[in-house]
């Protein structure tokens, strides 16, 4: 099997979990990789623990990134890291609220936007793709509050 | 025009109905199917939402019947209430190509159970096609219209939770299919199911999946064969598993069914004489297994823990290696509730006061099982509220009757639950029954849906509203009062506690919007002034 990424985002109903895929896949479609991705819908949205995962590569089969081989993990609110933890495989990489600047947050709904800046970063992705994707995605009003979250996310602490 | 797009199934189902010339799509919105036909009518197409899914077919076969091509969405539960349409136009078809969309909920994301509707094409006798991920949701889309005129029958497409809302690259290459012009032809041996047609009907349906059968086997056009790197291991496997195999099993043989009824029988007991091991791969009911088994083909179904739930990677690798060792659950997150602000949260409330034995229906308000309400008694299927309400009443001892309340959404109301309030006034019980209808203004389980009572169609554009008062009083209901749960808290309790003294027919419509909704549909009757 060739080679393939697998992240995994965490968090709860109405934190954005979705948003955070959507324009993740959607960047690394245009990028010309093979992408799936998978989420639920439904009762289980409701307030509730919610997870989204994306894979890509040359070629890619189940839209589900099986237990243990995530090899990104992001997690949206902490008390969800309990939860979501056995989808990151061993040397994976978990990137929560810790390990990024939150304090600089002017809205704390943009969370997920500076976690994929985090994460963009790590995956080596093109920065300017992705904010394109971001401002893409959301209503124009939106537009300056999470591109600034996602470049303090992209910087680090 | 061929242009990659990146799909979930859904919108794949939704551009193929586009591209094939769909003239009508109807469904009853149902997790998850329900993103079908709003996303068809986003990109041109005209859809609308019936009452129910009984009603939507019933309008696609009359289109069907006008030799348009029309599409009818559902969840697999719906498929139970269009049954009775789906068993007779199975005998009768339709000139013109009508695709009858269930999906499957197999683990229950989103449903009251995990019923395979394969078991539905086999009843009825109607081909089906089973698409593996958004692709193949467009092809098969595509040619299910045109495999449905060239047989006069229906299709049914059948796709499961994740080919509905996994998203995946699409090459959308039908656009502007050619399909039949509109007319009518009187034929009434074909379209009027009475005893003296229907008997002749029903030969010419066996012949037609006779034929089906044999274009399976000979044309394989649907279905995949992947040769296996050894004799070893051959996997027989049909929609979403079909990925997790291919994952899960590299090196092996694989036949991946698409046209999975009438099955390809011939072509699976060649492939199966290519192996030394052949296993059946199937997520609910082994139902490929149990037939291979009849055609005395050697293939292994799955041990029986794998029926329940759907599978993945990991279980399938469990259920190539019989690995019976108790599975460990997923940590249990956190489980969904009532949104803060729900409208819903103080009816609950005032019921779980007044101590009432809740007879519960199908919506976000099914919630109100979970603490901190633990306010409803039972669940069964749309509708079911107000009968099994009924029910309860009529066999209870008078204190216990008293306390019996149906509670249901607007929207299934106008789904089935109208028929419990003729059942109610019509077989009265001696303590009358007290029913709440949370209106909620929207759809709102399956996605802020509209409704016969919001006032607009699908597409948010206005619509008659139909009036909940007046149709309860014009059925008899002896008293309707319209509450707001939450400006009203104290005239709610009033209210309900004098309904459940009386020995009336008493409808309480607890009246607020969805708060998710409610900046939504302030936007809609904007627009629309």
């Amino acid at each position: 099997m060739s080679e393939i990424t697998n992240i995994t985002v965490a968090g709860l109903g109405g934190q954005g979990v979705l948003k955070v895929t959507d324009i993740l896949a959607e960047v690394l479609f245009e990028l010309g990789y093979d992408v799936k991705k998978s989420e639920v819908h439904g009762m289980s949205q409701r307030g509730g623990s919610v997870s989204s995962e994306v894979r890509y590569g040359d070629k890619v089969y189940s839209p589900m990134v099986p237990a243990g081989e995530s090899d990104y993990l992001l997690v949206l609110d902490r008390t969800q890291v309990e939860v979501a933890a056995p989808k990151l495989k061993a040397g994976g990489v978990m990137i929560t609220p810790d390990d990024v600047p939150e304090e600089k947050l002017s809205n704390p709904k943009c969370i997920n936007i500076m976690l994929l800046g985090a994460l963009s970063r790590r995956l080596d992705l093109p920065k300017d793709k992705l904010l394109e994707a971001v401002r893409k995605t959301l209503p124009e009003k939106l537009h300056e509050i999470n591109e600034n979250a996602f470049v303090d996310g992209w910087n680090g602490r | 025009m061929d242009k990659k797009l990146f799909l979930s199934g859904n919108e794949a189902v939704a551009l193929a109905a586009l591209d094939a010339g769909v003239k009508l799509g109807a469904g009853y919105p149902g997790t998850p199917s329900s993103e079908i036909l709003d996303e068809f009518s986003k990109a041109g197409g005209t859809a609308q939402w019936s009452p129910n899914e009984k009603v939507a077919l019933e309008v696609g076969i009359g289109a069907a019947l006008a030799s348009g091509r029309a599409i009818v969405t559902m969840k697999h539960v719906g498929l139970n209430v269009a049954a009775d349409p789906l068993f007779t136009v199975a005998y009768s078809g339709t000139p013109g190509g009508l695709v009858i969309v269930s999906a499957d909920d197999p683990g229950m994301a989103s449903s009251q159970n995990e019923q395979d509707n394969r078991r539905y094409a086999v009843a009825a006798g109607i081909p089906m096609l089973e698409p593996a991920d958004s692709q193949e949701a467009y092809d098969f889309t595509v040619r299910a219209f045109e495999l449905a005129e060239e047989f006069r029958c229906p299709v049914l497409l059948r796709l499961t939770t994740r080919v509905c809302h996994s998203k995946c690259v699409v090459s959308r290459d039908r656009t502007g299919t050619s399909c039949p012009p509109v007319k009518y032809e009187k034929d009434v041996k074909s379209n009027v199911m009475i005893p003296a047609f229907a008997r002749l009907a029903h030969r010419r349906l066996r012949a037609r999946l006779n034929a089906i059968a044999a274009l399976n086997d000979e044309k394989n056009e649907f279905n995949l064969e992947i040769p296996g790197k050894s004799d070893e291991l051959g996997v027989i496997v049909s929609g979403i598993s079909f990925q997790y195999v291919m994952e899960a099993c590299p090196g092996a043989g694989v036949f991946k069914i698409g046209l999975s009824y009438p099955l390809p029988l011939e072509s699976l007991k060649k492939f199966a004489a290519k192996y030394r091991r052949v296993m059946v791969v199937e997520e609910g009911d082994p139902i490929v297994a149990e037939s291979c088994l009849a055609a005395g083909i050697s293939a292994e179904g799955k041990a029986e823990m794998f029926r329940f739930g759907e599978l993945n990677v990991e279980r399938v690798r469990r259920l190539i290696a019989v690995d019976l060792t108790p599975e460990v659950p997923p940590k249990g997150g956190k489980a969904p509730e009532l949104c803060p602000g729900c409208p819903h949260r103080k009816s609950y409330e005032a019921l779980k006061a007044l101590n009432c034995i809740v007879s519960g229906d199908i919506g976000c308000y099914t919630l109100g099982v979970l603490p901190p309400f633990e306010a409803v008694d039972s669940c069964v299927c749309m509708g079911a509220s107000i009968t099994v309400g009924v029910g309860l009443r009529k066999v209870l001892p008078e204190a216990e009757a008293r306390r019996v309340v149906s509670v249901i959404g607007d929207s299934t109301f106008w789904h089935t639950g109208i028929n419990g309030v003729v059942e109610a006034i019509y077989n009265k019980p001696s303590t009358g029954h007290v029913i709440m209808i949370l209106d909620n203004s929207t759809t709102a389980m399956t996605g802020m849906q509209e409704n016969p009572g919001t006032g607009r169609k699908l597409d948010h554009t206005p619509a008659p509203k139909l009036d909940l008062v007046c149709t309860l009083k014009g059925l008899g209901v002896d008293r309707v009062d319209v509450i707001d749960p939450l400006l009203e808290q104290d005239k709610l309790r009033e209210v309900l506690s004098e309904d459940l003294k009386s020995n009336g027919i008493s409808v309480i419509i607890s009246r607020r919007p969805c708060i998710i909704a409610a900046a939504r549909i302030k936007r809609y009757e904007e627009n629309n002034k």
